[in-house]
Formats: C-alpha cells, sequence, structure tokens
C-alpha cells in the first residue's frame, strides 16, 4: 500500500469516527444539534479526500470533471430545496426519498463497476457487487412506492391480486437465480436483467403493504439502504462507506424491530402484507357494547381547566387532522392555570419513528414534556385526565387480555386515570378492527369531532368559562 | 485466502456492533431525527459515486457517473440540513413570544413554520 492510499484510509476512517461520534451525541436532545455538526464535519472531511483520490489518480477526463460536478451541483440544489421546504407532516416521504437516492447511487456504483471489470472481475467481487446493485435496486423502488403511499399519490390502501406472492416470487427468484449465474459468468445483457428484476421487486414488494404499517417499512428500507451503502463500500474497498453502510443498517434494523413490536406485529407478517388497512379505515362504522357517554365542550373545559395533573395522549389521528399546534395552545393554556401537563407519545404515534415529538417540537411544545411509553404508564393512576387525541388501538385495554388482535401490544395506560376525554371522529374501529373497550369504561367520556376544531373549542371554552 | 475481502468483512461486522451499541441509546424521542441522521450518514455513498468519474470514458458511463452523484448529493445534503433543521425544533423551554418572531425571520428567507391550516 503505498503511503497515499495510507493517508486517505486513515482519513476515511477519522471521518467514520465523527458519524459514529455523531450517532452517540443523539442520546439526548441537548447535545443531538452537536451530534449532527460532527457528523456533517466528518462527511465534509471524506468527500475531501475523496477529491484527493481522484486527482491523485490523474485518470479522470475533463468530461468526467463536468459530468461529476454537474451531478453534485444538480442533486446539491434539489436536496438542499427539499429539505428546507418539506413540512414536517411530510418528513416520512423525504426520508423514503433519501432511501431511494442512497439505494439507487449505490447501486449505480455497482453496476459500473460492473461494466468496466468486465470479465477480469473475480468471484468475490462479483458476488458483493451482486448484492449491491440487487439490495440497492430493490431499495430505490421500493421507497419510491412508500413515499407515493406516504403522500397519498398512490394508494395507501394493500394493493394485492390473486398470485401476487406467486408473482413476487418468480422475480425475486429470477434476479437471485441470474445473479448467482453472472458471478461466474459476466454478462451486461444479463446484469440489466438482474437490475429489472430487482426494480420490480421493490415496487411488488412495498405495494401490498397498508399505509399503517409505513412506520416498519420505511425502518426496513432505511437498514437495506445502510447494506447496499456497505456493499458499494466492499465493491470499491471504501473503508468509509464499509462503516457507515454498517451504522444505517443496524439503526434501522433497531428501528425496524422496535416498530414490529410496538405495532404487535411480525415482520415476516407486515412484509407478506395484504392485512393492513388504509388511512381511510377509521370511519367505519362499528358500535362497542355498552353505553358511551359524550361530552361538550364547556363540561370538557371545565374538567380539564380545574386538574392538576393531564396527560395527553396524541394519535395519528392528530397527525392527519394537523392539529398539533392546536394542542400545544391548548396545553399551554392550561399550563399557565398552574395544571401539570404532559404528553404520552406512544412509539408508534405518527408515521415513522418518532414522527409525533417531532410534529410536536414544531408546535413549540418543549421536548421534557414529551414522555415515552415506559417512563408515562406510572404516571397516569395519578392524573386527573387523560386527554386522548386520535388514538385508537395503543390505548386499548384488551391488549392486556390473551385472545384479541392486540393482545400482547404494549399500550398506554390510560384507563388508569380518573377521568379519560377522548376526542375522535366516530365510533369507528383503528388499525386492528376491534372494539375499544376504553371508550365504554364509566370513567370515559367521547367528543365526537375533528381533532382540529375540538381543541379549537376546548382552548376558547377554558378561556370563556374560567379564563 | 483474501485478506483484502477479510479485512472488510470484519470492519462491517465489528461496524455493525458498534451501530447496535450506540443507536440502542437514543431515546424515542429522537427517533425520526435519528433516522434522517442515519440518511444522512448513508449520504458517503456520495464518495463512490464521485469516483465513477474517474473511470468513466463513455457516455454510458458518464451518465451513470452524473445520476449516482446527483442522487448521492441531494441525501447527503438534504439529509444533513433537514435533521438540523428537525432538531434545532428541540428546546427545553417553551420559546417567549419574540423568540418565535426572531425564528419567523430566518437570515436565509427560510420560514420555519407550521403546516398551511
Amino acid at each position: 500500500m503505498s503511503d497515499f492510499a495510507w493517508t486517505i484510509q486513515i482519513i476515511y476512517v477519522l471521518a467514520a469516527s465523527c458519524f459514529v461520534l455523531g450517532l452517540h451525541l443523539m442520546n439526548t436532545p441537548a447535545t443531538a444539534r452537536r451530534g449532527n455538526q460532527v457528523s456533517t464535519t466528518g462527511m465534509v472531511v471524506a468527500i475531501a479526500a475523496t477529491l484527493a483520490i481522484i486527482v491523485h489518480a490523474d485518470l479522470i477526463t475533463t468530461t468526467g470533471w463536468i459530468v461529476m460536478f454537474a451531478g453534485v451541483l444538480v442533486g446539491a440544489v434539489l436536496g438542499l430545496y427539499s429539505a428546507r421546504n418539506v413540512q414536517m407532516t411530510a418528513m416520512p416521504q423525504l426520508v423514503s426519498m433519501f432511501n431511494a437516492v442512497g439505494g439507487g447511487a449505490a447501486a449505480l456504483v455497482g453496476i459500473h463497476d460492473y461494466m468496466t471489470a468486465g470479465a477480469g472481475v473475480s468471484a468475490t467481487t462479483s458476488v458483493t457487487t451482486l448484492l449491491d446493485v440487487i439490495i440497492g435496486g430493490v431499495t430505490f423502488s421500493g421507497s419510491i412506492i412508500a413515499a407515493g403511499k406516504l403522500q397519498g399519490v398512490i394508494t395507501s390502501a394493500p394493493v394485492t391480486f390473486p398470485g401476487a406472492r406467486v408473482i413476487n416470487l418468480l422475480v425475486a427468484a429470477v434476479g437471485v437465480g441470474l445473479g448467482a449465474y453472472l458471478i461466474t459468468s459476466p454478462s451486461t445483457a444479463l446484469l440489466a436483467v438482474v437490475i429489472a428484476a430487482a426494480l420490480v421487486f421493490g415496487v411488488s414488494m412495498v405495494m401490498p403493504i397498508g399505509g399503517a404499517d409505513m412506520p416498519v417499512v420505511i425502518s426496513l428500507l432505511n437498514a437495506f439502504t445502510g447494506t447496499a451503502v456497505a456493499m458499494a463500500g466492499f465493491v470499491i474497498g471504501n473503508w468509509a462507506m464499509i462503516i457507515a453502510g454498517a451504522l444505517v443498517g443496524a439503526s434501522g434494523g433497531i428501528l425496524t424491530k422496535l416498530m414490529a413490536d410496538a405495532m404487535n406485529r411480525s415482520i415476516r407478517n407486515i412484509m407478506l402484507g395484504g392485512f393492513g388497512t388504509g388511512d381511510t379505515a377509521v370511519a367505519l362504522a362499528g358500535g362497542p357494547g355498552g353505553d358511551v357517554k359524550s361530552i361538550s365542550a364547556d363540561d370538557a373545559a371545565i374538567q380539564l381547566a380545574y386538574a392538576s395533573k393531564v396527560i395527553i395522549v396524541p394519535g395519528y389521528g392528530l397527525a392527519a387532522a394537523q392539529a398539533q399546534h392546536e394542542v400545544a395552545a391548548l396545553a399551554e393554556l392550561l399550563e399557565s392555570r398552574g395544571v401539570d401537563v404532559s404528553y404520552a407519545i406512544h412509539p408508534v404515534a405518527g408515521r415513522m419513528p418518532g414522527h409525533m415529538n417531532v410534529l410536536l417540537a414544531e408546535a413549540n411544545v418543549p421536548y421534557p414534556q414529551l414522555k415515552e411509553m415506559d417512563e408515562i404508564n406510572p404516571e397516569f393512576a395519578r392524573t386527573d385526565v387523560a386527554l386522548v387525541i386520535g388514538a385508537n388501538d395503543v390505548t386499548n385495554p384488551a391488549a392486556r387480555r390473551p385472545g384479541t388482535a392486540i393482545s400482547g401490544m404494549p399500550i398506554l395506560n390510560v384507563d388508569q386515570a380518573k377521568s379519560i376525554i377522548v376526542i375522535k371522529r366516530s365510533m369507528g374501529h383503528g388499525y386492528a378492527g376491534i372494539d375499544n373497550e376504553l371508550y365504554v369504561d364509566p370513567k370515559t367520556s367521547m367528543y365526537f369531532a375533528d381533532a382540529k376544531k375540538a381543541l379549537t373549542d376546548l382552548a376558547a371554552a377554558v378561556k370563556t368559562l374560567v379564563g | 485466502m483474501y485478506p483484502a475481502l477479510l479485512v472488510d468483512v470484519a470492519i462491517f461486522i465489528l461496524s455493525l456492533w458498534v451501530g447496535f451499541e450506540v443507536i440502542s441509546k437514543v431515546p424515542a424521542t429522537l427517533h425520526t431525527p435519528l433516522m434522517s441522521a442515519a440518511n444522512s450518514i448513508h449520504g458517503i455513498v456520495l464518495a463512490g459515486a464521485m469516483l465513477i468519474a474517474v473511470t468513466a470514458h463513455n457516455t454510458v458511463g458518464y451518465i451513470i457517473a452524473f445520476l449516482a452523484a446527483a442522487f448521492a448529493a441531494a441525501n447527503v445534503v438534504g439529509g444533513y440540513v433537514v435533521t438540523g433543521r428537525m432538531l434545532k425544533m428541540f428546546k427545553r423551554r417553551p420559546l417567549t413570544a419574540s423568540q418565535v418572531a426572531a425564528n419567523g425571520s430566518h437570515p436565509n428567507g427560510h420560514h420555519d413554520t407550521g403546516p398551511a391550516a
């Protein structure tokens, strides 16, 4: 190894250390921003080292330089524009698009390497190259479909037809089989077939998955992207890419597992798809057995205003109604009256891991008020009013009993509060399609309204009645 | 056998463990910024994308180099910017009215306002 190559690899390892340190600093909101800065520094260093390689190798043509800078410029402008203008509710789509382009770029690295190396490629290199191309291709098309579903451009309902799974299996078999064949007999034409199979598989993998399962899918595709980048790192012998890819793979893997557990679904069950529902399923009517008590804005406002401790339980319905600013305004009003207010955040509240926290942080809610499930659950018993907004299954006490669709699912202990107010559009079912026993609890009052309107009315009522 | 590949595989596996160890300590509150930060980190694929240009010597090669560079640059720039934007919103105490007003007039004319009602 030349001195130059040595130096570059050491710089890459230092850059990768910045990535690890950056992720480490994300263990508390107080240091997370510094973490992002450390990670950015590592990235700038790694890119500078890469430029040094290009200059040192002295093989690049003038056209090569122009093409490279033009590509970087176009990409950087697009990335910057979308990052600055995206709304926080649309964050899952953006993350999904970044997964797509990351996976796509990794696949292109593999494709180019395969085409230039030609017949001279060794068997081990072509194994990693083909893995890179296949995983990258699946991530690229799968993430675009996922983003489309999240954006509502593609139906969020599961799309499936008879024999879909057989076709999926066939496509996968063609991709993997041809890929294996290509290891020993290189052919650019056949590589194109493998790429096509990977792209088709990405589409057919995500299409049958319902909108409510998106937090799992987006995490899984994140893990895929990381793996694809690591494989690309193997192909060109770049340590920074191998380390970074492994870190992202680990992160995506952990989040996938956490999300699947929080939804009480196995990853296999979600990926086989077809069972999940779209976002509209909540509109289906269906009354649980037992009496449901409804409440007026004035009565609810009085309960809230004279409580000493209130826990707000926001769910997907709050995000769908884009009512995070209204809930924050109500909470602030209550706090100004001396009420202790906190938020109970279930791991799958929102459309991607941790999404609800970002929405509330954007609405100016201080993060110490955002409590994770395990932290807040013991507090419900000491709570005067639990205000549930657009959350359903994650509050259903039926999860504690065996034999229901959600048995074993971790839930928020909302039913232990002294009094419960549920803001909901109708008595419709949640994602699991079962009755919520919380709604017939004698301590529960239902407030039937759109979340945004309900919260505005509540805040107004608090002001007039006790202001 | 293949000493270079063996080293690469060792680095990959050890990095996976480091990743599991570090990331399992990130609180659920920060899971969205975490995923976004992970996204920016896989933007390192830009290094690979730039290196394509070194060995690209025909039209197909140039097209691949351009696409890869554009994809990866969008990933890395967008990823870091949006992560920073999100993390900036996590505050220990609520902002005062004047601070909110100051945030509204960001130096770059960028508005961190909420979704349109």
